[in-house]
């Protein structure tokens, strides 16, 4: 203890040891947002996948309105930023009286938002189960849901995982956008618990450090899929 | 006042490249970041790649926290813990980040190059450092390059933060000036549509770009 006092980085400066006892105290505070980043992750996931397998499905239809309506959604969701869906919501709406709480646009905006991404994951693992699957269920009577969910995706989904499972971690990226709008996610408390007592160093690095346990094994599993595919597929 | 009247108001030729100067300020921020990405991102992935070594490890742990930690992390981190100016503070928080996306994406590049191409290059004695800079680098460029463009355009989406964090003045910064002064209903949904559309315009000609060099160009070899 004598050796680490006379280090004087540790005594003062962004680094000082103080500020890291600071965080300790305040640890509940980060440990309910991030159960907040959770909850949101898994809200928007639930909505994403309902509208990515919706529109996935659609867009592997022969139906050209369908297809039309599928890519429309998927290329104006993926092609404008996240933030100015969350800002029109949070700012915009509130002029014509729609006022939505921000756990809720949060939800809302990157479910929306990462449905687009999954229904392209859908659509191309839709792709990739022979036709023959399709035609022979067809054969069998199956109406085209009833093909879509008993024979076509259940085979498709070995190979959508992995794309899926990094789409789950951009996801929970992007809920750290409603920070942004005062969502008491990691960042915002992140940000704000610092902004007061300027505790930045630990404050981020331990935002960092949350973020990453929660993405870390979830891209890490989706590799070790990806090459057991690899395997499995290639002869 | 009425819609045409506050459209009237809006749609100044001041106020149109007022708009349009932000478009071109995400536009260089993107580009300068993506295209230092590109470079820093090729190292990190020949690193990777080898063998062994410190540089290995260097780089594996680099790529691994900045890609599980999200974009908005690294802004407020060079822009609070580092206090730099908003212009310099954009690129470097993107380049650090974009830096470990693209380091992946090229050495999925360069794993995809196969093991003939460099024992033929050895044959005809070329160094390690020859085959990787005229051998399998030119072919792995072109099977990465659909993904790079993809990249590009998560950066110029990424960089709408940049105004809510740094105050930079880029496409949607731009916008919401607009909108303190313009704050009718009916200009602040145009100007969320304007920005919207010139978004989209941008990105969707880039990733129409990137699916189509995907199917016609990237599988060459």
């Amino acid at each position: 203890m004598l050796y680490l006092s006379t280090i004087s980085w540790l005594q003062e400066g962004p680094f000082a040891l103080y500020r890291w006892n600071s965080l300790k105290e305040d640890l509940p505070l980060f440990f309910h947002a991030f159960l907040y980043t959770i909850g949101i992750s898994l809200g928007a996931l639930a909505l994403a996948f309902v509208l990515g397998i919706f529109f996935g499905i659609l867009s592997a239809t022969k139906n050209k309105g369908a297809v039309f309506l599928s890519r429309i959604y998927v290329e104006f969701f993926q092609n404008t930023p996240l933030l100015i869906q969350i800002f029109f919501i949070y700012y915009g709406l509130p002029l014509i009286n729609i006022v939505l709480p921000v756990y809720l646009i949060g939800i809302l905006c990157v479910g929306i938002y990462h449905g687009a991404y999954i229904a392209e994951v859908v659509r191309s693992g839709i792709g990739s189960v022979p036709r023959g699957q399709s035609e022979a269920a067809a054969s069998q009577g199956f109406s085209y849901w009833e093909t879509m969910f008993y024979v076509v995706l259940p085979q498709a989904w070995r190979m959508m995982l992995p794309p899926l499972t990094n789409q789950l971690v951009n996801l929970i990226k992007n809920t750290s956008t409603i920070a942004i709008i005062s969502g008491a996610d990691i960042m915002f408390t992140a940000n704000s618990w610092s902004s007061m007592n300027l505790n930045y160093v630990p404050a981020f690095a331990f935002a960092g450090i949350l973020y990453f346990i929660l993405c870390f094994p979830l891209a890490k599993w989706a590799r070790h899929m990806e090459e057991k595919n690899k395997k499995a597929y290639s002869r | 006042m009425d819609f045409s009247q506050q459209m009237q108001q809006l749609f100044t030729f001041n106020n149109m490249k007022f708009l349009f100067s932000g478009l071109l300020t995400t536009l260089y921020i993107s580009g300068v970041a993506i295209f230092l990405s590109m470079i820093f991102g090729t190292l990190l992935a020949i690193f990777r790649n080898m063998q062994k070594g410190i540089l290995k490890i260097l780089a594996t742990i680099y790529i691994e926290i900045v890609r599980n930690v999200p974009n908005l992390l690294w802004i407020f981190i060079i822009f609070l813990v580092f206090r730099l100016k908003s212009t310099p503070a954009g690129i470097i928080s993107f380049t650090l980040f974009t830096t470990a996306a693209l380091a992946e994406i090229v050495r999925g590049g360069l794993n995809g190059v196969s093991d003939g191409q460099k024992e033929a290059a050895r044959s005809q004695g070329l160094k390690e450092s020859q085959i990787m800079l005229y051998i399998t680098l030119p072919q792995a460029f072109r099977s990465m390059l659909p993904a790079i463009i993809s990249q590009f355009v998560t950066v110029i989406k990424d960089t709408s933060f940049l105004w809510s964090v740094l105050a930079l003045q880029e496409f949607l910064g731009k916008a919401n000036i607009l909108m303190g002064r313009y704050a009718q209903t009916g200009q602040v949904f145009m100007l969320y549509g304007l920005v919207a559309i010139g978004y989209f315009i941008i990105n969707f000609a880039l990733s129409s770009l990137s699916r189509w060099l995907s199917r016609n160009w990237a599988k060459a070899y």
